[in-house]
C-alpha cells in the first residue's frame, strides 16, 4: 500500500553488487521498500536472495553499490559499511533461513537478547545493580513478555528454545527480531517447513505486524500461495539480477518470470548498472 | 536380568582385548637382579575376569542412562535440574547453607594444617575456575592459555613486592587489573578466531608468557623464580605459620563468596546474556544487535581478572613462585574443572574444583595408581555425564495474569 504522500522509500538499494572471487552473486540490484509495504523477494534457488539479505544486514560487505535507510522521522542514512549489530541498532532486523535461535536459552531470554541494543547497563551496572539497572531489567522482562504474548508464545516463556516445536521456533525468531524495535523486518523464508495451518497463522501475523506495528516487511519466500496473498509488490531475482518486479498479478503473467522458474533461457532485457541515480 | 548369549560373547571379547592390552604391563616382569623374566599369569586371569564383569556393569549403566534420557526428553516442561530445584526450596536451602557455613568455618580448626593448605588450594582453583567459566562456559571461547593470566597475577605481586615492597592488599587489585589488561591484550588478536583456532592461539599465548618468564632473567629471575614473597598481613599483626594459613583460608573463603556474588550477577545481566548468546550462535547474536567485539573482550578481560587475583593469592600462599607453576598442565586442569563441573554453572564449577583438586590428594592412599584412577574417573564422567556434574539452569521468570507481571527468583 504505497502512500503517495510519502513517496520516499525507507529502504533503498542502488546498484548493489557482490562478488565472491570470480562469482558475481549480486549484479547491479536495485530495490526499494516503501512505508507500510510488504515486499516479497522470489527467485529460483541460488538466485542470490539470501546473499542480498546478508549484504543489507552487514554480514557481507558489498563489492559496490549503495544501501540507504530512512528511519521514521529521520533523514536517509547509508548503511554500507556498518557491522550487523549497528544495522540492527538502526532499525533493520532479520530472521534466518535456517533457524538460528539460541537453543540453550529460555524463550524469554531469546527475546531479551533482542532488547540488548536498546539497553545500556554495563559491567558496573551488572555487578552493583543500581536502581537504573533494576528498572531497566524489569522493563525488559515486561517488554519481552509482552512481545511473546503478541506472537502467541507466552505459554513457552521458560522453556528452552531448542525444545519448542518447529513452527513455534520460527515464530520465536520473529519475536526476537521484533524485540530490536525494527521499522523494517527482513524475513528469510519464514514459512519454510511449516504446515498449511502454521503458514496461515504466519500470514495473519505478518499482516498484523504491518497494520498494527507499522513495520514494513521484506521477505524471501518459496511458498507462492503465501507470496501471492501477502505481498503488495514482488521482486523476482535470477542469477543475481532483478528480472522483474510488480504486483502479484503482473508477476503471475510475466513471461520472463515463468521462463526463469521453468529453466528456459531468458532473452528478456535485464537491468544494467546506470550512473544516473534518480 | 539374564544376559543373552550375544552379550556374553561381547564381554568375552572385551576381556580378551583387555588381557591383550595389559599383557606387557601386568604379566611380564623383568627381574633385573637375577636377569630373569617373571610370568605373572595370575594377573592375566584377574584382568580377564575383572573386565568381563565390568563390561556387564558398563553396558547396564549405559542402557540405564539412555532410557533415562528418553524419559526426560519429550515434553519436558521444566528446565530445572535437581540441584536447582533444591535451591528454589527455602526449606532445604537455608539449613544446608547453614551447615555449609558451619563446616567451612570449623574446617581449619578441625583438620590439620596440611588439610587446610589443600583446601586453600582448592579454593584458589574455585576462584580461577569461575573466572574461566566466564570465558569458556558462558561466552563459549575455548581458552587453553588461561594459566598465563594466573602467572601475570602471581608475578605482578612477586615483582612489585621485590622491587617496590608493595604489600599483598595493594597487590590484589593491581593483580586483578593486570589480569584485566592482559585479557584485553590477548583478546584483540583473537577477535576473529573461534573454536579450534582460538584454542591454538590461546595455547600459544600461554606458552609465550611462560617462556618469557623462564628466559628473561633480568625481569623475572628466570627458572630460579622469586622467593620470600610475604604472606598477606592483617593490620600489621604478626602471624605464626599456622595462624597465617588459617588467615589465608578465611580470606580465600571470602574471595570465593565475592566471586560467586559477582559472577552470579554478571550471568543474569545484559552482558551475561550477551555472552551466552555469543556462545550459542555468534551470527545470530550479532544480527540481534550485540557488539561481538565488545562482548568477546569483556569476557576475556573479566575472566582474566579472576585469574590475576588467584595468582596474587597463590604467590602469597606459597611465598615462592617460578615458571614451573604455570605450565600448560595447569590450564588443562582449570579447563577440566569447568567442563567436568558443568559449563556455565557456578555450583558445577565449585563441585568440579573440589573434585579435581581434592581427589588426587585423597587418592594418595593408592599411591602409584592415583593418576590411573584419576583418568578412569574422568573418562567415566565424560561418558555418563557429558554435560558436567551439574547441568546449567537458566533463570526462570513467573508471570501471573496477562498484563500483570510478577517476577520471581
Amino acid at each position: 500500500m504505497k502512500n503517495d504522500n510519502d513517496a520516499h522509500p525507507i529502504l533503498e538499494v542502488k546498484n548493489l553488487t557482490k562478488d565472491f572471487g570470480g562469482l558475481r552473486a549480486l549484479n547491479c540490484l536495485n530495490l526499494e521498500v516503501y512505508r507500510d509495504e510488504i515486499v516479497a523477494l522470489i527467485g529460483p534457488n541460488g538466485a542470490g536472495k539470501t546473499t542480498f539479505f546478508n549484504c543489507i544486514t552487514g554480514i557481507y560487505p558489498p563489492s559496490s553499490g549503495d544501501m540507504l535507510i530512512t528511519p521514521p522521522g529521520e533523514k536517509a542514512k547509508k548503511i554500507n559499511n556498518l557491522k550487523p549489530n549497528q544495522v540492527t541498532a538502526r532499525g533493520l532486523a532479520r530472521t534466518f533461513q535456517n533457524i538460528r535461535l539460541f537453543p540453550n536459552m529460555t524463550v524469554l531470554e531469546n527475546v531479551m537478547i533482542g532488547r540488548h541494543c536498546r539497553m545500556s547497563a554495563g559491567i558496573i551496572g551488572a555487578v552493583f545493580r543500581p536502581k537504573s539497572t533494576i528498572v531497566e531489567e524489569k522493563q525488559v522482562v515486561a517488554d519481552s513478555y509482552g512481545i511473546l504474548e503478541k506472537i502467541g508464545l507466552a505459554s513457552f516463556v521458560n522453556e528452552f528454545a531448542k525444545n519448542l516445536p518447529y513452527g513455534a521456533q520460527r515464530r520465536l525468531e520473529i519475536a526476537r527480531a521484533l524485540a530490536t524495535e525494527p521499522f523494517i523486518l527482513l524475513l528469510d523464508e519464514p514459512a519454510a517447513g511449516m504446515n498449511p495451518l502454521e503458514t496461515r497463522e504466519l500470514d495473519n501475523l505478518i499482516v498484523q505486524l504491518r497494520d498494527q506495528e507499522g513495520i514494513s516487511i521484506l521477505l524471501i519466500e518459496h511458498d507462492m500461495k503465501l507470496v501471492m496473498s501477502l505481498s503488495d509488490r514482488i521482486v523476482v531475482m535470477d542469477y543475481g539480477r532483478k528480472i522483474a518486479q510488480g504486483t502479484p498479478q503482473e508477476i503471475k503473467a510475466n513471461p520472463v518470470v515463468i521462463k526463469a522458474y521453468l529453466g528456459e533461457e531468458t532473452d528478456a532485457p535485464v537491468e544494467e548498472c546506470t550512473d544516473v541515480l534518480r | 536380568m539374564i544376559p543373552s548369549l550375544a552379550e556374553i560373547k561381547k564381554s568375552l571379547l572385551t576381556s580378551l582385548w583387555f588381557m591383550f592390552l595389559t599383557f606387557p604391563v601386568m604379566v611380564i616382569r623383568v627381574n633385573t637382579i637375577y636377569k630373569t623374566v617373571e610370568w605373572r599369569w595370575r594377573n592375566l586371569l584377574i584382568v580377564g575376569a575383572g573386565s568381563f564383569f565390568l563390561s556387564f556393569l558398563w553396558r547396564y549403566l549405559i542402557k540405564r542412562k539412555e532410557t533415562g534420557q528418553k524419559k526426560i526428553q519429550p515434553g519436558s516442561t521444566s528446565v530445572k535440574s535437581l540441584i536447582q530445584s533444591a535451591f528454589d526450596n527455602p526449606k532445604l536451602l537455608i539449613p544446608s547453607l547453614a551447615a555449609l557455613a558451619v563446616f567451612t568455618t570449623a574446617f581449619p580448626f578441625i583438620f590439620s594444617l596440611y588439610q587446610t593448605n589443600i583446601m586453600i588450594n582448592a579454593l584458589i582453583y574455585i576462584v580461577i575456575g569461575l573466572g574461566l567459566n566466564i570465558v569458556v562456559g558462558l561466552a563459549g571461547l575455548l581458552d587453553l592459555g588461561y594459566v598465563a593470566f594466573y602467572a601475570v597475577g602471581a608475578y605482578s605481586y612477586a615483582l612489585l613486592n621485590h622491587h617496590f615492597g608493595i604489600g599483598f592488599w595493594t597487590a590484589l587489585p593491581i593483580g586483578a587489573g593486570m589480569g584485566f589488561l592482559f585479557g584485553i591484550i590477548l583478546g584483540f588478536p583473537v577477535l576473529r578466531l573461534r573454536g579450534d583456532y582460538l584454542a591454538i592461539v590461546t595455547l600459544g599465548f600461554g606458552e609465550i608468557i611462560r617462556l618469557i618468564l623462564e628466559n628473561w632473567n633480568e625481569f623475572s629471575f628466570g627458572p630460579s623464580g622469586i622467593a620470600n614473597i610475604p604472606r598477606p598481613g592483617f593490620f600489621g599483626i604478626d602471624f605464626s605459620l599456622h595462624q597465617s594459613t588459617i588467615f589465608i583460608y578465611f580470606m580465600m573463603v571470602a574471595l570465593v563468596i565475592f566471586t560467586i556474588f559477582v559472577v552470579n550477577r554478571l550471568q543474569d545481566s545484559r552482558i551475561g546474556r550477551a555472552w551466552i548468546a555469543l556462545r550459542e550462535d555468534d551470527i545470530a547474536c550479532q544480527a540481534m544487535g550485540i557488539d561481538k567485539t565488545k562482548t568477546k573482550l569483556t569476557a576475556f578481560a573479566l575472566g582474566a581478572t579472576w585469574a590475576g587475583m588467584g595468582g596474587v593469592v597463590f604467590a602469597a600462599k606459597t611465598t615462592f613462585i617460578n615458571p614451573a607453576s604455570f605450565t600448560i598442565w595447569e590450564s588443562i586442569i582449570i579447563l577440566c574443572i569447568v567442563v567436568l563441573g558443568g559449563m556455565g554453572s557456578i555450583v558445577g564449577v565449585i563441585t568440579g574444583a573440589l573434585t579435581l583438586i581434592l581427589l588426587p590428594e585423597y587418592l594418595r592412599a593408592f599411591s602409584e595408581y592415583r593418576t590411573l584412577l584419576f583418568g578412569v574417573i574422568l573418562v567415566v564422567m565424560m561418558v555418563f555425564r557429558p554435560g558436567g556434574i551439574v547441568s546449567t539452569a537458566r533463570r526462570t521468570y513467573q508471570f501471573e495474569a496477562i498484563g500483570n507481571k510478577d517476577e520471581k527468583r
